[in-house]
């Protein structure tokens, strides 16, 4: 098992697939009268949050919580003003109050990696979202709400799946690190999108791409729409709201047309009359409600595979021989 | 002055011989070569005293990171005699004034030539043409005038500011980079900067301005200088426009010449540099633009940064390399030690072109008796691996930290005064 | 690290480090697991109040068997859950993060006797760790213990209330149950370990 994660790429198959079935078996803890087990108290982990999101945060200071670790949540605005000092002194400090694990999410592409490889915490580092570059938990936890609908299977991975993502893929971390773990996992992975919000470079992904929502939707068994944000059109990515809509929204029409077993999905929050109209919103409604309890379990197991252990590689499957327990 | 005799070098690469100089100037080459203090130069190269037309002192402003005195001991290690120091300072290079602050600053400190480069436009703003004029008739004597860290991207602006120095033999030195295209960039355009989620910076945004550019020079019959050329296609343009008789020169830098942008991988940047690291074959075509010549010299574009500039997020890090003291080693690793250059070219490319677009009088000139004795003398056997602490620049941002590179100064003489004696910068070196 | 334990481990199980000797072949197994069947309906007389729970791995295979010969005994349903202890064990700093086992409680644990059962009972860990578990489930009226080995060299005070065979050893050996939901067949042997080092 590695002992950070910073993109969803560091996951082989077997490391993402322990996660999934870690994940499943810690569903169960939110349904327990104690929603607690011991195993990382007296650790302590830091919730360190240069961007604003309640909910990621939330969900991994549950997750820290039921595992019965500290957690401290330090919230600070990075402003361009304050660059230097915020992430090293920042960092820095933790440290010297021990922090185990640093959960970071920034508004810079890389800023888990400098945490990281700078060497200004010791703890286990964790991408809770770095720019527009990746956000593995929430890949994790989509591939595991994924896979729990689509083949419910343990330890299975997710091979020959068609899942289609939808939306602003240039400025997506969730586009990329889902990508990246669909494609370990097996799935085949398309992006759909305006050819303004395809990057440079999409051709090397393991991805399939296409300019054309409808003709993605037969075969999908599960569709990803992304957040768009108006806004873009300021920058010429799109020529209005009212024209992304009509081409790459989901409406009713369009759901109508998915496959009966499939699932529609948003990593939230929902931008109602750009991506999805509120009728479609309210219908994947239930999904979301289910992603953010899968949330929970997952970076609890992330947690717990991380830190709940000696650092170094996972000992062998045979070893819980009856020799060996005591 | 005391006077010199290097004996058994190897003069731009040539059969060793012995070169005396005194009182500043180069007495005597070969037969009856004597001096008071004698130099064993077996094994070593020398060449006319490095140039550098683009250089980044921070001094008026930003001081913290490096000063006139710090910059030009840092040229002086690196073998430079003579530098240009642009014009992106606090306040800007864009009067008389500064100008003559800066040049005044360089001969006081006595380690080597600073000459300024003026500005273009009033403030780097680009909508106003700055007081070239008065910048050229100053004391500093200012002929290189650029906005370098920005583009002059008004095409009006940059036609009339072409044809304005033609008045005092000027030659503006654009920084090529459409701003639009590039509003917000961190790192080359392409299929890396997708991956890892940082604004590209496409090759597009460059060639487009050269191209530009040399169609203007030629119009209005002026010479243009490009400042560090970093694409397969900014070197195509150049080649083409040549081809044409259009008088354009261009520059390339060190670092561009040996990294690739594959080290953004790291998201260190310590790699984050205008223009940005770019692909292997970009490396390449400027590689063979400056062996075939459409790359006339190269410049450092050295650009200290305190620290905390450099430590931190990439998006919040400052741009920029420090180059002055790894130049030449980088030269000859990719050009000399690949058989692509001979020290000869080196020469051209680093002291007598550069001197020559920048009408440097007394600036590389041939190691000729009667010429100033501007010289470096380089042990090419010799091997270094970087350390960054150990610089006579206030910063430390160098790209090269770790890596081994082939060369070493053993001395620098400013006209006929060591600023480098056994490969240790001399100190207390006045004029 | 570990790695030298794991590895005689990877020896014995091939049997090919050390002397392996067979205590208990497969129709041992079965009578022990009958006997312990009875003797946990003889001391509960209300089977309705009992909750089986294994301890994977074999545990949980252990404890399906003795839910099936209860189920014919008593001529209803009966069916075990298992127990993951991963979570709770005392060690768990000692060895890089475990993968986890599945836990299935059949029923509600509140007020009914819990029978944790496993295959080899030896320091007592685990089943300190399986009561921390418990407790955090449900307050079982009672909680009993059935093993089909106890080796003896208890760590904690914890005793079993339903053996299969009591098998005294020493610290050099090493007791490997095997079973063919998991393993080839049934049997439990001894192997004299080639390198030092008992279980912690």
């Amino acid at each position: 098992m590695i002992t950070n994660l910073l993109s969803a790429g560091d996951l082989d198959r077997t490391d993402a697939i322990r996660i999934l079935d870690t994940a499943e078996e810690l569903l169960g803890v939110a349904s327990r009268p104690i929603k607690k087990l011991p195993t990382l108290r007296g650790r302590t982990v830091v919730n360190l949050f240069f961007e604003d999101s309640t909910r990621t945060r939330i969900s991994f200071e549950a997750a820290a919580k039921r595992l019965s670790a500290d957690v401290i949540n330090f919230s600070a605005k990075g402003s361009s003003v304050s660059k230097g000092e915020s992430l090293k002194d920042t960092a820095l400090t933790l440290q010297a109050m021990g922090a185990d694990a640093v959960i970071i999410r920034h508004h810079s592409s890389g800023a888990p990696h400098r945490l990281a490889q700078a060497k200004w915490t010791k703890g286990a580092v964790i991408n809770a979202g770095d720019g527009t570059h990746e956000h593995p938990t929430q890949a994790l936890l989509d591939a595991f709400t994924m896979r729990r609908h689509l083949t419910g299977s343990l330890g299975g991975d997710l091979a020959g799946k068609n899942i289609t993502i939808v939306g602003d893929v240039l400025h997506s971390r969730v586009a990329r690190s889902n990508a990246l773990l669909l494609h370990t996992l097996g799935a085949n992975v398309t992006l759909v999108a305006p050819p303004t919000l395809l990057p440079v470079g999409v051709d090397h992904w393991p991805v399939e791409t296409s300019y054309d929502l409808d003709a993605s939707l037969e075969k999908a068994d599960a569709v990803m729409m992304l957040r768009v944000q108006a806004e873009r059109m300021n920058a010429s990515y799109f020529p209005s709201a009212r024209e992304y809509s009509r081409r790459y929204g989901l409406d009713t029409a369009r759901l109508g047309r998915l496959p009966g077993h499939a699932i529609v999905m948003h990593p939230g929050p929902m931008n109602r009359g750009m991506e999805i109209t509120a009728d479609v919103a309210d219908h994947v409604r239930s999904v979301i409600v289910e992603q953010v309890t899968n949330g929970v379990a997952v970076r609890m197991a992330v947690l717990y595979l991380l830190l709940g252990g000696a650092a170094g590689e996972p000992a062998a499957e045979e070893a819980t021989t009856s020799k060996e327990r005591p | 002055m005391s006077s010199y005799v290097i004996r058994g070098a190897r003069l731009l690469g040539a059969d060793p011989t012995d070169i005396a100089f005194a009182d500043g100037v180069i007495t005597a080459i070969g037969e009856g070569a004597t001096g008071d203090t004698e130099i064993d130069g077996s094994g070593l190269v020398a060449l006319p005293g490095l140039v550098d037309l683009h250089t980044h002192v921070r001094e008026p402003g930003r001081e913290d990171a490096e000063t006139v005195l710090t910059g030009s001991r840092a040229a002086a290690r690196g073998g430079f005699t003579c530098v240009h120091a642009m014009a992106n300072t606090e306040p800007v290079a864009d009067t008389a004034g500064v100008v003559e602050q800066v040049w005044r600053l360089g001969r006081e400190g006595g380690y080597c030539d600073v000459q300024p480069v003026g500005a273009v436009t009033v403030g780097l703003q680009g909508t106003q043409l700055a007081e070239l004029g008065a910048m050229a008739d100053s004391a500093a004597g200012v002929r290189v005038f650029s906005d370098d860290g920005r583009c002059v991207s008004d095409a009006v602006l940059m036609r009339r500011a072409l044809e304005y120095v033609k008045a005092f033999d000027g030659v503006i030195a654009q920084h090529a980079q459409e701003p639009r295209l590039t509003e917000g960039a961190q790192m080359n355009e392409g299929p890396l900067s997708g991956e890892l989620g940082l604004v590209g910076w496409p090759a597009v945004a460059e060639e487009a301005i050269i191209a530009r550019d040399v169609l203007l020079a030629e119009h209005v019959g002026s010479r243009l200088h490009v400042c560090h050329v970093s694409t397969r296609g900014s070197v195509e343009i150049v080649r083409w426009a040549k081809s044409r008789g259009i008088d354009v020169t261009a520059e390339v830098t060190p670092h561009h010449l040996l990294l690739t942008d594959d080290l953004v991988r790291s998201y260190d940047p310590i790699y984050k540099v205008n223009p940005p690291l770019r692909s292997d074959d970009d490396v390449q075509a400027v590689r063979d633009g400056l062996a075939d010549g459409t790359i006339d010299v190269v410049a450092t574009d050295h650009a200290p940064h305190p620290m905390e500039d450099k430590e931190c997020e990439w998006s919040a890090a400052a741009f920029g390399m420090l180059g002055l003291e790894t130049a030449l080693s980088v030269v000859q690793q990719t050009m000399v030690d690949t058989g692509r250059m001979t020290w000869a070219q080196v020469a051209a490319a680093m002291s007598t072109k550069p001197a020559a677009i920048g009408r440097v009088a007394g600036q590389g000139r041939p190691l000729a008796v009667g010429e100033p004795a501007n010289l470096v003398l380089v042990d090419p056997a010799a091997t270094r691996t970087i350390d960054p602490r150990d610089t006579a620049s206030l910063s430390r941002n160098n790209p090269y930290a770790g890596l081994t590179l082939p060369g070493e100064v053993v001395a620098t003489f400013l006209r006929g005064r060591p600023t480098v004696r056994d490969r240790v910068l001399v100190e207390g070196a006045t004029a | 690290m570990v790695a030298p334990t794991d590895a005689s481990r990877a020896g014995s199980a091939h049997d090919s480090g050390g002397d392996a000797r067979t205590v208990l072949d497969e129709q041992d197994i079965s009578r022990a697991l009958t006997r312990i069947t009875h003797e946990i309906l003889e001391r509960n007389r209300d089977s309705a109040g009992l909750v089986l729970l294994g301890i994977p791995t074999r545990g949980v295979h252990l404890a399906r068997r003795i839910a099936q010969r209860m189920s014919e005994v008593e001529d209803r349903a009966i069916t075990a859950g298992a127990l993951d202890v991963t979570m709770y064990r005392d060690d768990l700093r000692l060895k890089p993060a475990r993968a986890l086992e599945h836990t299935e409680i059949p029923d509600d644990i509140d007020g009914k006797v819990v029978v944790l059962i496993d295959d080899v009972l030896f320091s007592g860990r685990t089943i300190r760790a399986a009561l921390d578990a418990l407790n955090e489930l449900g307050r079982p009226k009672a909680v009993q213990l059935a093993v089909l080995i106890d080796r003896g060299h208890r760590e904690l005070p914890i005793r079993a209330d339903f053996v299969g065979k009591n098998l005294p050893t020493s610290l050099a050996e090493k007791v490997k149950v095997r079973l063919s939901e998991s393993d080839d067949a049934d049997s439990v042997s001894i192997t004299t370990a080639t390198s030092t080092g008992g279980a912690a």
